[in-house]
């Protein structure tokens, strides 16, 4: 029973920090209708900037300040990502408003090689450290209740904190602000939202700044964990599942989506794993998602799509 | 509009799908003895590819400092694959016309696609610490090389280093090891040697797969959490090895109860986690890091002072740049051999260096002078070993770098050449290949 919890609780772990990069996908598609495939590569771009801009600080700083070079490196990155949200807007989506879903995503798909290379070129292709002083050492709990006692990981209960933080933070930033209200609206009809004042080129840019700044706290979280390298890319692919079975445009569904595929992965790994060779979690996370998507094929808590013909 | 959309997409899909990028860092040119490189510079794999293909192509301008092989200067071309198998192929395709002495894929998936069509394009295959096991027999894979030893060489002395530490094999006797790996040719490679040593010595043995890349192990490591092995033994590549010792690190696992394969036992395995990897240790290919050996000291010397070196100066002598550099000297090796039989000064076919490669004899006194003194032992390939040497240390990693341990092992000759020689045989049958008498071998 002990392991079972520690599974458990190992997998909601997890999933909130998948849930913490399907936002990033929630957040452009809710206020854009443009499904992001960048998200990943926004991941890793900013958490090579934070990388690099806190090792070049503290270097300048004479390694006295850590926590100085973080703050000015967590600037940097920032403002990196607003010229990415600057850059995308101005020279991609300006010239595609109101064009096809499948134009937007294989745009978007153009902007992941770039930024994957760019980045790359930049601030370069090594293991780069990012250290925000994360505990690494495991705590045991409730000892005397299972034999071995549950094993809670400090760091991914701190980077799940963080997470939920985060994403509660933008609950409220899309449901309460004029400004969410505002990206809905957009969402909902570009032309339409135009036509009412709603200055969408400035809009755009919010949005992908904010997804930016998601995918920057991503990217400090994930590379405080496995090192800043080419791989934190690849991260994204873990929260598609998510997205699918959560929704694309709902807030709830990127957290409760990301928690279902998390324990289901990690349970499915243990559990079933082991009759029939291992290594299953990645794609059973996507048959989790399809199973969900047979009885709810908008997803959890995805808008129904009802069209008049 | 839809036109406009097809366009976009097209290009989009050429900016994703042009694979293999081929960089032309000097042209082959007549009276050069061209040498294709495959590498890997960009993608999940970039951190470990880079050193590699640096060492690989530093030494091959160190060559041509000294003045080329007899006379013979070197030219080469790198090609971009990402560690991507099809990417892989598409470079060799793309270089093999241009007169390629010898490809070295870095891949073992690029290897099992090769293997196949090297003998038809006569061009050797050199697969230094990786690739087919059984490709040591040479009577059947007659133009494979998996020089210096394969993952049933890595697997084996695995083995005897846990049974050395727990006090002899017959300790082993109801001991657990896990074998954490990626889930890949590579990763598959040991399995049938740790099967069979399992049964001899009557350990359990426990396989636990890592999806590829391998930034994702919590459940692996529940589970060693779980069963407790006596050991764990980590068969990975790129961020996969340094998120198993995070991961080994977060649920308490000692990290000196785990051992690495050679490709599980470099810097960017372990700079990342530091403190927290004091302990692990890892097999070598032969050699660790080798910042004080004369090779390298030439390397700074003639190459990088003058500014011709390809990556920094600083990486040069660390791990997987020795690795490179050593899989470049044993092609390099090869070819000089060959000219002893088709004329020196000469530049050497496929064919003609394949023969070298059958035949090189690097005994100490050829390495040490070489520049490899306390890297190296003696190599010596035949037409039964393409393999030609099975020497492993054990290194450690103290929390800053790698330190080698005095002790040299072999592989258990009796034990592997029985699987060798069962594995190469099926799949003679299989391609239906008559496999070399010992006659043709001279030839």
């Amino acid at each position: 029973m002990g392991f079972f919890i520690e599974t458990l609780i190992g997998g909601l772990m997890a999933g909130m920090l998948y849930s913490l990069v399907a936002l990033g996908f929630v957040l452009i598609f809710k206020s854009s209708g443009v499904f992001n495939f960048a998200q990943g590569a926004m991941v890793l771009f900013a958490a090579l900037a934070m990388a690099r801009f806190s090792e070049w600080a503290n270097h300048a700083l004479g390694g006295d300040s850590l926590l100085l070079a973080n703050l000015i490196a967590f600037v940097g990155a920032g403002l990196a990502m607003l010229f990415v949200a600057w850059a995308v807007e101005r020279f991609v989506l300006r010239k595609l408003v109101n064009q096809e879903g499948a134009t937007l995503l294989m745009v978007t798909l153009g902007i992941t090689y770039v930024l994957e290379g760019v980045g790359q070129t930049i601030f370069g292709s090594e293991i780069y450290n990012i250290d925000v002083g994360m505990p690494k050492e495991p705590v045991m709990m409730l000892e005397s209740m299972f034999e071995g006692g549950i094993l809670i990981n400090k760091e991914d209960f701190i980077a799940a904190l963080i997470a939920a933080v985060l994403v509660g933070l933008l609950t409220l930033f899309f449901q309460k602000t004029p400004v969410g209200r505002a990206l809905r609206a957009v969402a909902d009809d570009h032309q339409a939202a135009q036509s009412i004042g709603i200055p969408l080129n400035r809009i755009w840019v919010i949005v992908w700044l904010v997804a930016g700044i998601v995918a920057l706290v991503a990217g400090i979280i994930w590379g405080s964990k496995l090192g800043v390298q080419f791989s934190l890319a690849t991260v994204a692919l873990r929260a598609l599942p998510v997205v699918i079975l959560g929704g694309l445009t709902s807030v709830p569904g990127a957290i409760v989506g990301g928690l279902i595929i998390g324990v289901g992965e990690k349970l499915s790994e243990v559990y079933i794993g082991p009759m029939v060779g291992g290594g299953i979690e990645i794609w059973f996370a996507y048959v989790l998602a399809l199973v969900f998507l047979l009885f709810r094929p908008q997803g959890l808590f995805g808008e129904k799509i009802i069209n008049r013909v | 509009m839809k036109f406009r959309a097809l366009a976009l997409a097209a290009a989009i899909s050429a900016v994703g799908l042009t694979s293999a990028t081929v960089s032309t860092s000097a042209v082959a040119q007549a009276k050069e003895q061209f040498f294709p490189v495959l590498v890997y510079r960009t993608g999940a794999y970039a951190a470990n590819g880079n050193p590699w293909a640096n060492g690989y192509v530093d030494y091959l301008k160190l060559v041509n400092a000294r003045g080329g092989i007899n006379g013979v200067k070197l030219s080469f071309e790198e090609c971009e694959f990402g560690y991507a198998t099809d990417r892989g192929v598409e470079c060799y395709e793309r270089l093999k016309g241009k007169g390629a002495t010898v490809f070295q894929p870095l891949s073992t998936g690029v290897t099992f696609a090769l293997t196949d069509k090297a003998p038809v394009d006569k061009i050797p295959l050199v697969t230094a610490g990786y690739g087919r096991s059984e490709s040591q027999d040479g009577s059947v894979f007659a133009w494979n090389f998996p020089l210096l030893g394969t993952y049933w060489v890595g697997a084996d002395v695995a083995v005897q280093h846990i049974a050395k530490q727990a006090g002899g094999l017959d300790k082993l006797k109801g001991k657990k090891i896990a074998l954490v790996y990626h889930d890949s040719p590579f990763g598959k490679e040991p399995i049938p040697a740790l099967q069979e040593r399992a049964k001899l010595h009557g350990f359990e043995l426990q396989l636990l797969p890592v999806a590829h890349p391998g930034v994702e192990q919590k459940a692996t490591w529940l589970q060693i959490r779980q069963s407790k092995p006596d050991n764990v033994l980590l068969w990975g590549w790129g961020v996969m090895n340094s998120t198993a010792l995070k991961e080994a690190q977060a649920t308490g696992f000692s990290r000196d109860k785990m051992l690495g394969i050679w490709w599980a036992g470099a810097e960017p395995d372990v700079k990342d986690v530091g403190a927290g990897a004091k302990g692990y240790q890892a097999l070598t290919l032969q050699h660790s890091a080798e910042p004080n050996s004369k090779v390298v000291k030439d390397m700074l010397e003639m190459v990088h002072a003058k500014g011709q070196g390809t990556g920094p100066k600083d990486e040069v002598g660390s791990v997987l740049y020795m690795r490179g550099l050593i899989s470049s000297m044993v092609a390099v090796e090869g070819v000089r051999k060959a000219q002893e039989r088709y004329g020196k000064g000469k530049v050497m076919t496929g064919e003609q260096t394949r023969w070298g490669l059958e035949n090189l004899t690097l005994d100490q006194k050829t390495l040490d002078g070489m520049g490899f003194a306390g890297v190296m032992r003696p190599v010596q390939t035949s037409c039964l070993d393409h393999m030609g040497s099975s020497w492993v240390r054990i290194q450690t990693w103290d929390g800053t770098k790698w330190t080698p341990g005095a002790d040299w092992y072999q592989a258990d000759e009796k034990l592997l050449r029985g699987m060798v020689l069962n594995a190469s045989r099926k799949y003679a049958e299989e391609k239906k290949i008559t496999p070399r008498t010992p006659e043709q071998c001279k030839l």
